[in-house]
């Protein structure tokens, strides 16, 4: 086939500025191939180059006592004590979800599940955070029935328990959804395995599903904004195959088992390129790939498309040649395709040979040290205005327009299509706060919690990146877990907008902020940009994924208070109504400033809720919402009533940080609160658990109404 | 007690049942692929258990019912020996015809994941001797295609000769006559969609399951 000629069209289709494809010649001293254009465009489009982003990724702490590998590789690595590591990403799957919601979701799930494998542990919790148009919009019910069903349809036969996640809805999001995925699995801490090439003259391995052209070209769809041409672009979204993936990932791990595994990388974004560059470029070699050899399942594959095909389910790796037997049994076994595709060369060169001719030749090391890398200009996101008048508010009132919402009613219509228990270590299923896990075969637990709240990032990036992270922090303390670290999943709009860089940097300042100061430094993480469609933007939504450690799982502190339990609420009362969830779904407000997070506080809090979790019966954090809602939550988790002396508005909805909700007996309050008083943290009994009626400072209504309401209104609305 | 538990190359429920098995009962247990030909010597009990055997993108179970090890089940059943399937076990033994009926795609065609209310039906087989007729127990389903179908004949055959061992307490799935389990003709195997490997720790939130290994472990002494 001939290969098309470079011309200006050609190289503005693969998404390369006039400045970035002259550097492009400059580092290669001549025009181009076809196939090398799609390399460049693969290794350079935002996606897989953050060069807008990487400027303000590297202020962020990546360091700890805990860490044992941070951002840069596949997943990060975290010690658990005994031996053992936690291995956790979260990853966006944004565009592709728009597209073809049941695959780009699916194929988002399978993506990082291969993120976690690939670093030799095995996957043994997920979540996602969903984020969706109004209700009423005529995409959105199609978009979340798709994006469900494929969350669902990959994770439920690949094997991992879904145990928890989030979902919203907002008009922002009608031309964007945002699909993030988060995977963690368990490795023994000496034998992660990493994708460093190492050896001259070792043969690279292709492993897994064949090669099909679904996916060309999809990372740099990736990297663009959406306009009215979006339906054409539905042949670069990827199809999934769970079945294949649980047998690639039992393969690779037994396969590591042998040490046959010298490095190993997914496939993923521009798979094969990404794959091979990877590799060659962390070992500091080269590598030589013949196509002829790739296992593939259409015909007349160009080395173009076989380069830049973003099918699923693949692998590449460098194998140790003495045990190739070894990794044949192995492969035999699972009944994947494998081949050697290619070797590992001394010169710094990305050789690229499909029948016979060499269609790439280009210097490895700088697809990716020279990459762009941009200082883009950003404007400070000016001061929100303050908070106007509000009208006379009815607590009941206000209670029912939140747990009417989609988004603070039950997601049990979300969460029960989603496998929460495969594996039978689930020890806190979804629904109230984080979700835990038993680490197989040990006393210990993990917990697992996903956090922002982007109404207060759009109002105040800075008070809102800092906000993200307490709330994950909160929620690992409130399940009586030691927060551990984070992975950042940062989705924006376009980033050559300097009001939206300015969010980027502001969110980007606060997160790193308040991860320095409640010690859960960022170990993954990846940035969507150009979330935008017709030029609008999503709201800034840099989700926070965090895991947090028990030592012994019996410890956990449950969602469920007992009937006859007093309510205390550890920390101020509430004042701060901005931005809050009453205003928005009550009165159809966005006003105020985020409510600003005192980290010290923060800690103060923390500590002193899981020094003295022997005193609780239930928590839980108090996010948007505030008081009154999280209470209510606990109460229809124990599926009993609430009563609430706080009357004003403020006191039951303000969403001020640094607060949880406890559930504790009598005995138990009265020591919690000399305890308290005695380290100068606010601390006060503002109700009881028990009857059948809920009762917010004297507005009363019978539990069942709001029960009733709280768990039909999601599929009622979108079922 | 000696259990053997097939492994399908997609199952994804077969370390859970192994660990219930080992820990509840004590049973020593073995993992048995799914290419082998036959089962170990002196095996007590085979549990098929849950996941998407070869994907199961078409019918369930109706590959892994063809492969090797199937064989060796039908002939171990065929022989008296106790089969315990469960979801994608369960779908498996009716497609290998150990167990009668068929199960379809949910009524609301979602997939389900919750704890339900399970009645059951009969205590007369080595799985439900540790449970009361009429108890009412809590166990997790996890089934995209637990949608039990039975026609009238057969369900009055199977309500005859008491081998409806479980009935969901509210309907969740569409199952005819709310049917979540069923016991062969001698009442040796056991297909059933709820997931009792789910409920035996207190730390799972449930320990309903537990009866029914302990029903296996009382009736099934190793010689």
């Amino acid at each position: 086939m001939n290969e098309p000629e470079i011309t200006p069209d050609l190289i503005a289709a693969h998404g390369l500025k006039p400045d970035e494809y002259d550097r492009l010649v400059e580092i290669i001293g001549r025009v181009p191939s076809f196939t090398e254009l799609g390399i460049f465009s693969a290794m350079w489009n935002e996606h897989c180059s953050y060069k807008s982003s990487k400027k303000w990724l590297r202020t962020l702490p990546t360091t700890g006592e805990q860490v044992i590998c941070g951002p840069g590789e596949n997943a990060g690595v975290v010690d658990i004590g005994d031996g053992q590591a936690v291995v956790f990403k979260m990853e966006s799957h944004n565009h592709p979800s728009y597209i073809e919601p049941y695959q780009g979701a699916a194929t988002g799930v399978g993506g990082i599940l291969r993120d976690v494998f690939t670093m030799g542990a095995r996957p043994v919790a997920a979540m996602n955070a969903l984020s969706f148009g109004e209700v009423g919009h005529p995409k959105t019910r199609q978009l979340v029935h798709g994006v469900v069903e494929g969350v669902g349809g990959y994770g439920n036969c690949f094997g991992v328990p879904t145990v928890g996640g989030e979902v919203r809805f907002h008009p922002a999001y009608n031309g964007n959804c945002l699909v993030n995925a988060f995977a963690a699995g368990l490795a023994d801490a000496d034998k992660i395995f990493y994708s460093a090439a190492s050896g001259v003259g070792m043969p690279v391995v292709y492993l897994g599903a064949k090669t099909g052209r679904d996916g060309v070209g999809g990372a740099t769809m990736a990297s663009a904004e959406f306009d009215d041409t979006i339906e054409e672009k539905r042949p670069t979204v990827q199809v999934g195959d769970p079945f294949t993936e649980k047998r690639l990932m039992e393969a690779c791990l037994e396969l590591m088992q042998t040490g046959a595994v010298i490095s190993i990388q997914d496939m993923g974004a521009a798979g094969l390129t990404c794959s091979a560059v990877e590799m060659g470029d962390k070992g500091r070699l080269g590598i030589r790939l013949d196509l002829d050899k790739v296992p593939v399942r259409e015909e007349h594959m160009t080395a173009y498309e076989m380069m830049l095909s973003e099918s699923q389910e693949r692998m590449l790796m460098v194998l140790n040649p003495e045990k190739e037997d070894v990794a044949k049994a192995v492969f035999d076994k699972w009944e994947l395709d494998f081949a050697i595709v290619g070797e590992t060369i001394p010169e710094d060169r990305f050789v690229i040979v499909h029948g016979g001719a060499v269609k790439a030749d280009l210097p490895l090391s700088k697809l990716s040290s020279e990459a762009p890398e941009y200082d883009r200009p950003w404007v400070e996101t000016p001061p929100a205005a303050p908070l106007g008048e509000l009208p006379q508010i009815d607590a009941i009132e206000g209670l029912r327009a939140l747990v009417g919402s989609p988004n603070h009613a039950s997601k049990s219509w979300v969460y029960e299509q989603y496998d929460h228990m495969v594996m039978a270590d689930t020890v806190r299923r979804p629904g109230l706060g984080g979700g835990a896990i038993r680490v197989h075969g040990t006393k210990k637990a993990l917990v697992f919690t996903s956090d922002v709240t982007p109404r207060y990032v759009q109002a105040n990036p800075y008070e809102g990146g800092k906000q993200a992270v307490a709330e994950a922090y909160r929620n690992l303390t409130a399940a009586g877990a030691k927060p551990l670290a984070t992975t950042d999943n940062l989705n924006f709009g376009n980033p050559e907008k300097p009001e939206i860089m300015g969010q980027f940097v502001g969110a980007l300042k606060g997160i790193g902020e308040a991860c320095a100061a409640l010690d859960m430094p960022i170990v993954s993480g990846n940035v969507s940009l150009y979330n935008e469609t017709d030029g609008k933007a999503i709201l800034p939504t840099p989700t926070i994924g965090a895991v947090g450690l028990l030592k012994n799982a019996k410890n956990l502190i449950g969602s469920r208070p007992e009937e006859g339990d007093l309510a205390v609420l550890l920390g101020a009362p509430g004042t701060h109504l901005g931005q809050s969830a009453l205003i928005w779904e009550l009165l159809g407000r966005a006003e105020g400033d985020a409510p600003a997070v005192d980290l010290k506080a923060e800690r103060r809090h923390g500590v002193f809720l899981r020094n003295n979790r022997k005193l609780v019966n239930a928590a839980t954090d108090l996010g948007d919402g505030g008081l009154a809602l999280a209470a209510f939550e606990m109460a229809a988790a124990a599926g009993t009533g609430v009563t609430l002396e706080p009357a004003t508005t403020e006191e039951l909805f303000g969403e001020d940080q640094a607060r949880y909700l406890l559930a504790c007996s009598f005995d138990e309050a009265e020591e919690l609160l000399v305890l308290a008083g005695g380290k100068g943290i606010p601390a006060t009994v503002v109700g009881r658990f028990g009857g059948d009626t809920v009762s917010l400072g004297g507005a009363t209504a019978p539990l069942a109404d709001l029960l009733a309401l709280y768990r039909d209104s999601f599929a009622a609305t979108l079922g | 007690m000696r259990a053997a538990v097939i492994v399908f190359p997609g199952s994804n429920c077969d370390r859970d049942m192994a660990v219930a098995l080992r820990e509840v009962t004590g049973a020593e247990t073995a993992m048995v692929w799914h290419g082998d030909s036959g089962l170990p010597d002196n095996i007590d009990i085979v549990g098929i258990p849950g996941g998407f055997s070869f994907g199961d993108y078409l019918r369930c179970g109706a590959i892994a019912a063809n492969s090797p090890i199937c064989r060796a089940v039908v002939d171990f059943a065929a022989k008296g020996g106790a089969v315990l399937g469960v979801c994608n076990g369960f779908q498996v033994l009716t497609e290998t015809g150990l167990l009668p009926g068929a199960l379809m795609r949910n009524a609301n065609l979602k997939f389900i994941c919750k704890p339900v209310e399970l009645v059951v039906e009969t205590a007369d087989s080595l799985f439900t001797s540790g449970y009361e007729k009429g108890q009412r127990i809590e166990i997790p389903v996890a089934h995209h295609d637990g949608n039990y179908r039975a026609d009238a004949e057969l369900r009055a055959q199977l309500e005859a000769e008491d081998r409806i061992a479980f009935r969901y307490g509210t309907d969740i799935n569409g199952a005819d006559d709310r049917i979540a389990g069923v016991l062969s003709e001698n009442r040796r195997v056991l297909g059933l969609m709820p997931h009792p490997e789910r409920a035996v720790d207190p730390l799972h939130g449930g320990t309903d399951g537990v009866a029914m290994f302990r029903s296996l472990a009382a009736s099934l002494v190793s010689a």
